[in-house]
């Protein structure tokens, strides 16, 4: 690598040049097809708990429910298609990263939703989902092979996937730190607004964010490693001090690795660790752009 | 049932003060009594008192509207010995669909003094279970009533009108259940044995608290009231170093001066890994210094906050009692629909007009190819047929008006209408 600029070396990095369809892959019509529904399905469930948000009819809440089920069904199949074109699963291009991403959040958030659910948090997530779905289609929807080498592969596809449900467990603490904090200022401020009676106890928004950060986190670190590992593999370099890229990364790492420490050993919990989970979730956006 | 002739009469706390409400309020024996008596009026088909500390209403099904309402209001009066002509500008009254949507708003609890509060729906219903037992309702009655039960509920499920506390221990259990998620395996301390503290943490406990502290500064009382309320006292030296037990302070002492400071509030929260604390102070003066709020983790809330908690609660039901006001407004449409498809009157005349219309396309077919007879042989197949078609119909003619009298007679009305296709020509 000849000092190739930064968006270059990544993508050396990241495949091999040498096999790569010039061509590139394009998203089949079924695909096109099928990632719109999905998009839209997610527009409209935003909308729905907006609406469940202002006006608790429980009947929109169910309805917004199922909307998001469906966006889940098309999306899942958006992947599914773009996998057998592609011959791998959705983690080479940044267009198959966010894509994966958006369809981890929403199988998250389903999880949350079976688990605690906690009222609204929805109206919190949903339009994180929507947004990262409509930003991948503006994204290059061109595929180049990945790696040939298996052993590669095998390290490229764990790091990947369990980055990506780190990040999708953040985009959750997000949500709820946010609500979190709406929460908190009318409490503590002693205004009860609307949103008083509609969201639910600090307690269980903090209890949220403990559950997922303590998953998150050590399966982002995982991710993490896995990376280090891949990189090895493919370049025969531990790892790849590109400073530019690797700062954001340790940064996004050690505010999670401060709240996950710092909730077991010091007390770090409600407030601060709503903030907390708000400037890693920005942070990971700054790295992910940095990324691209 | 052309005219349902439904009415009632009341005083409430808007329109009577309470020296003359209480006057002719019936306590439950005397409603007992009044509703015999009322039975016994040719005038009055059904009847049911409701009687609470805020109203006195009868419901009535009458022969006649104006005559009901001033016998009802003269009933009211002459019972407690008081004269109506002094008394009349109290009273309101309804009529048929007034008497509907008065009814839906009472038990919806939009009439409350306290908006949305959730006694009156019971006191409704207890006056309904009465009437019934001493068999004075009917069927509009009954229909009406369980309406207005079904309403209410919707109308909570539907809007927040019951939602926000509005007494300051409601608005203190609220505002606890907002910061924490259960309450029951909290611990809560009381410091200062005042009743309104206790009433409080009485309210707390019945969502499930177990650990109660106490303390005073004269030990006994502390005892005294952990005793009432199974929970153990604390001598008033150790509190500071056990406050970091405690979810949930109320302090209401009579101590002229703040007895926790920021500082011994920030040794507790620190103890406590910055668990939340909810800290109510309801003395007069404060005991906790207010600088305390600007903690993290920590909630202070001293009576004034409470107060305005709860005021700004009302006026959040006011909102939402426009929403239910529109619930309201559908379901008295929708009864009253219902009262109409009561009326047998107009089905009967349809279906005798339907047999009419058979008859008479079928004697014509029949003449036309007898065109031998003569005037007085067509005049007796005329009446034939017609006396026919009159003894057929004239049992299910007295029963359908017999029997839409009854709970279930809209269904008979419906059979009849389905059986003979009325519906659709």
């Amino acid at each position: 690598m000849s000092a190739p600029s930064y968006v270059e070396s990544l993508k050396t990095k990241c495949y091999d040049t040498s096999v790569a369809n010039k061509g590139g892959i394009r998203l089949s019509i079924m695909g096109k097809v099928s990632i719109n529904i999905a998009l839209i399905s997610y527009l409209a469930a935003s909308l729905e708990y907006f609406v469940f948000l202002a006006y608790r009819k429980p009947i929109v809440q169910t309805l917004a429910g199922f909307t998001v089920a469906l966006g889940l069904v098309f999306h899942t199949m958006t992947i599914g298609i773009r996998s057998s074109q592609t011959g791998h699963g959705p983690y080479t291009t940044s267009f198959e990263v966010a894509l994966f991403l958006a369809w981890m959040i929403v199988v998250i958030y389903f999880l949350t939703e079976w688990k605690y659910k906690i009222k609204d948090l929805g109206s919190f997530v949903i339009p994180l989902v929507f947004l990262i779905l409509l930003y991948s289609m503006f994204l290059s929807k061109d595929s180049v092979s990945p790696v040939t080498q298996t052993d590669a592969r095998f390290w490229l596809t764990l790091h990947r996937s369990l980055s990506v449900i780190g990040y999708a467990a953040f985009a959750l603490a997000f949500g709820a730190g946010i609500m979190y904090l709406i929460q908190e200022k009318q409490v503590k401020s002693k205004k009860l607004g609307i949103m008083y009676f509609r969201m639910p106890s600090l307690e269980a928004l903090d209890n949220l964010n403990d559950k997922v950060i303590g998953v998150g986190f050590p399966l982002f670190t995982l991710g993490f490693l896995t990376g280090s590992i891949w990189s090895e593999k493919a370049h025969q370099a531990f790892f790849s001090w590109n400073i530019e890229k690797t700062w954001p990364l340790m940064a996004v790492w050690l505010i999670y690795g401060v709240m996950f420490f710092g909730r077991m050993l010091v007390g770090l919990r409600g407030k601060k660790a709503a903030q907390g989970s708000i400037i890693g979730f920005v942070s990971i956006m700054f790295t992910y752009f940095l990324h691209i | 049932m052309a005219e349902p002739n439904l009415v009632m009469v009341g005083v409430n706390h808007k329109t009577t003060p309470v020296e003359i409400r209480e006057r002719l309020a019936f306590t439950r024996g005397k409603i007992e009594d009044s509703i015999e008596k009322l039975n016994g009026f040719p005038e009055i088909v059904e009847n049911i008192i409701i009687s609470t500390c805020n109203r006195v209403e009868i419901y009535a099904r009458v022969t006649e509207i104006e005559k009901g309402i001033h016998l009802l209001k003269w009933f009211i009066c002459d019972y407690h010995g008081l004269s109506l002509e002094e008394l009349d500008r109290h009273f309101y009254c309804y009529r048929n669909q007034q008497t509907i949507e008065h009814l839906f708003r009472v038990s919806s609890s939009l009439d409350s003094m306290v908006l949305g509060e959730s006694q009156i729906l019971g006191q409704v219903k207890d006056a309904y279970h009465l009437a019934r037992t001493l068999r004075s309702t009917g069927v509009l009655l009954n229909q009406l009533f369980e309406k207005a039960f079904n309403v209410a509920k919707k109308v909570r499920e539907e809007t927040g009108i019951a939602e926000s506390a509005v007494s300051i221990s409601s608005a203190a259990v609220e505002l606890a259940r907002k910061i924490f998620e259960d309450l029951a395996d909290r611990t809560i301390m009381l410091v200062g044995t005042g009743e309104m503290a206790e009433l409080a943490a009485k309210h707390l406990i019945s969502y499930g608290i177990k650990t109660v502290y106490v303390v005073s500064r004269t030990y006994e009382r502390a005892a005294g009231l952990a005793k009432t309320l199974n929970g153990c006292a604390l001598a008033f030296d150790q509190f500071e170093q056990e406050l970091y037990r405690a979810d949930i302070v109320i302090s209401s002492t009579a101590s002229p001066k703040f007895i926790m400071g920021r500082e011994m509030v920030e040794k507790a929260i620190h103890k406590r890994k910055n668990k939340p604390m909810f800290l109510i102070d309801i003395a007069v003066p404060r005991d906790i210094e207010p600088e305390v709020n600007n903690l993290e983790n920590v909630y202070l809330y001293d009576i004034d906050d409470l107060q305005t908690v709860v005021s700004a609660n009302l006026r959040e039901r006011h909102k939402e009692a426009e929403q239910a006001l529109r619930i309201v407004q559908s379901e008295v449409f929708k009864f009253e629909s219902w009262i109409e498809s009561l009326d047998a009157v107009p089905t009967i005349v349809e279906l005798r007009n339907r047999a009419e219309e058979i008859r008479k396309k079928e004697v014509q077919k029949v003449l036309g190819k007898l065109g031998h007879l003569s005037e007085e042989d067509k005049n007796a197949i005329h009446y034939l047929t017609m006396s026919i078609i009159n003894k057929i119909l004239h049992k299910p003619t007295v029963n359908l008006k017999e029997k839409t009298q009854a709970q279930d007679g809209h269904v008979y009305l419906k059979a009849i209408r389905h059986l003979f296709h009325l519906d659709d020509k």
